[in-house]
């Protein structure tokens, strides 16, 4: 038995049933140490129902899971020590400032007195809550109470830390915050279990993904893999003057070294762009040719095609269009 | 390396194998836990203040209201009828202020820092047992009240200062026992509403089908039974004995014995159906 190799999470064959209605049916995981692993898929999927039964906040109907080795079924006590909860509505005091949220959590974990409000004064610092310590939480943003939230996750340093859709509804400049603080948790070692409805999302912090429908896994690989099985990002450019298309796909050819697809209306140019960072070297090439351009956008698969791609039928989600940045 | 960095020890937190892993929370984690829960609870209380409605403008309007309708029926006089009156007053507004500590913590349940609770390395009581703790300082003020009211309206206890602060603790350890009935129901039923609901038909017959206002000896015979059994029927008479100058009777102890009883298997069921819930 070699410890230092233990999966963080291995999970096989979960599943959840309510009634007749399995949420999950038949979920395996395997999450490397110091990973983030990303579960994707739309809403109603299971996401939030298979985190649910890893932090022991619902029994597990079938198949076993184990979080570093410890089984989770019979050892619920030991797998709350190990693992951090951010849900996906804060669960946080409502009736409560942030302070006293933070160093009530920490007294429940065992921190002495002078301990628990040190760490509460610090975490606060280093989520930018300081202005508000002593705002009770329901005076607080959306934002502010996912940051408060996940804050209070950290508390007892655990060495795996779950993310429940943790930007679900916000703005998308707390959501840029919001990334930019996991990915200061990834920087330090954590491993992160994280669910979310985003392909871009998924894309900018896991390292693997697991696509889930239906309660099923349909998909897993890196972010690449996945979206190289949809396809590229795509430019797309329109131009002010149709006569100007075969000069523009000619530029275009010279800067990305492939042959650009015209669009079914007349003066509209798909560019299959390696990266999107490249629309930019396109779209100086066409100023320079002085081809005028009416519209030009960049676009990422969306959660959709991804749901095309691997299922065959559309994601059933409402969301997948809302607040991709 | 990152200049900047939120948790400068996570290096060492995440080598899983040198963190000690307890099986169970000890009884001295669980009393820390449930201390903290009070805590909590406290706030809570300090923020809404009309959580204290009832045991403060209630005790009140009824020491006064049973006093002047009933007392002159009852006892020929309102000043005869506040021996027998006030402990029953006190049992009341202490099953009053019960019900409002089980429909606190269904309300309580539904909201999303009871998913943090429950996803914490906890004693499971700890959250059931903080607030009920609390809760004592409710059924403290209610009884200070109901005595204090008495008083004005001319109740001169026979058993002095020490047989009324006896009262007193047992009117709060009643309330504390009987609480868990109406925890448990707080933890079973779907709603505040429906806690709120049945609990009223349990203080009901509970303060009605008693000696808390009239003798017992003119009901019918079945009805007398089930006064005789009746845990408030007990805690009435033992707290007259108190404060009316009978001292410490076998009925103090049947008193406390009924309410160890209610603990006992009202206790382990509302922690059992919280931690199914989870």
């Amino acid at each position: 038995m070699n410890v230092s190799t233990t999966l963080a999470v291995s999970a096989e064959g979960l599943v959840k049933r309510f009634g007749d209605f399995s949420a999950v049916d038949g979920i395996d995981l395997e999450v490397r140490r110091g990973e983030v692993f990303g579960v994707l898929g739309p809403n109603g999927a299971g996401k939030t129902t298979t985190l649910s039964m890893l932090a022991t906040l619902l029994p597990i109907d079938g198949g076993r899971a184990s979080i570093f080795g410890v089984d989770v079924a019979s050892s619920p006590h030991q797998i709350r020590q190990l693992v951090g909860v951010t849900g996906q509505y804060a669960s946080v005091d409502e009736n409560l400032t942030a302070t006293e949220n933070l160093y009530l959590f920490g007294r429940l974990l065992g921190l002495p007195k002078a301990r628990a409000r040190a760490t509460a004064d610090d975490l606060l610092g280093r989520f930018g809550l300081e202005e508000a310590a002593t705002r009770q939480i329901k005076n607080f943003s959306g934002g502010m109470r996912r940051r408060l939230d996940l804050a209070a996750s950290l508390i007892a340093q655990p060495p795996l830390i779950f993310l429940d859709e943790p930007t679900t509804g916000l703005d998308p400049r707390t959501r840029g915050q919001m990334w930019d603080t996991i990915r200061e948790l990834v920087a330090n070692g954590s491993t992160i279990l994280l669910t979310t409805q985003y392909l871009d999302e998924a894309d900018q912090l896991a390292d693997r993904i697991a696509v889930i429908d239906r309660g099923r896994k349909v998909a897993e690989g890196t972010p690449e893999q996945l979206k190289s099985s949809v396809g590229d990002s795509t430019l797309h450019v329109r131009m002010t003057d149709r006569e100007q298309t075969s000069l523009a796909a000619a530029v275009v050819e010279r800067v990305v070294g492939e042959a650009p697809v015209l669009t079914p209306e007349a003066g509209g140019l798909n560019i299959a762009l390696p990266d999107a960072d490249r629309a930019a070297d396109v779209l100086i090439a066409l100023r320079q040719a002085s081809v005028s351009i009416a519209t030009a956008t960049v676009r990422q698969p969306t959660l959709d095609e991804v749901f095309l791609a691997l299922t065959g039928h559309h994601s059933d989600t409402d969301h997948q269009d809302e607040e991709v940045a | 390396m990152t200049t900047q960095t939120l948790l400068p020890e996570a290096r060492s937190a995440v080598v899983v194998e040198e963190r000690p892993l307890s099986p169970r929370p000890s009884l001295r984690d669980t009393v820390t836990q449930t201390f903290a829960m009070a805590w909590r609870a406290m706030k809570k209380m300090r923020r809404n203040p009309e959580q204290f409605f009832d045991v403060t403008l209630q005790p009140i309007l009824f020491t006064a209201m049973f006093a002047y309708v009933f007392g002159g029926a009852v006892s020929g006089s309102v000043s005869d009828y506040l021996p027998l009156m006030i402990p029953g007053i006190l049992a009341q507004t202490a099953l009053t202020a019960c019900m409002a500590t089980g429909t606190q913590m269904r309300e309580d349940m539904d909201k999303g820092v009871f998913d943090r609770f429950k996803a914490m390395p906890i004693a499971r009581i700890a959250p059931l047992a903080g607030p009920m703790m609390a809760d004592l300082l409710r059924y403290g003020i209610a009884a200070t009240i109901t005595i204090a009211v008495g008083l004005v309206m001319g109740y001169r206890p026979d058993g002095g200062v020490v047989g009324v602060i006896a009262g007193w603790l047992l009117t709060i350890v009643a309330g504390w026992s009987l609480a868990w009935i109406f925890a448990w129901l707080g933890t079973v039923a779907r709603s505040a509403q429906a806690v709120q609901g049945i609990g009223m038909m349990i203080m009901f017959p509970l303060t009605f089908l008693s000696n808390a206002y009239v003798p017992a000896g003119t009901m019918p015979d079945w009805l007398q039974t089930f006064v005789k059994i009746n845990p408030v029927s007990h805690v009435v008479t033992a707290v007259r004995d108190l404060m009316n100058g009978n001292g410490l009777t076998a009925q103090v102890g049947w008193a406390l014995v009924a309410c160890a009883i209610v603990v006992a298997i009202f206790a382990p069921l509302a922690v059992r159906s919280y931690s199914r819930k989870m």
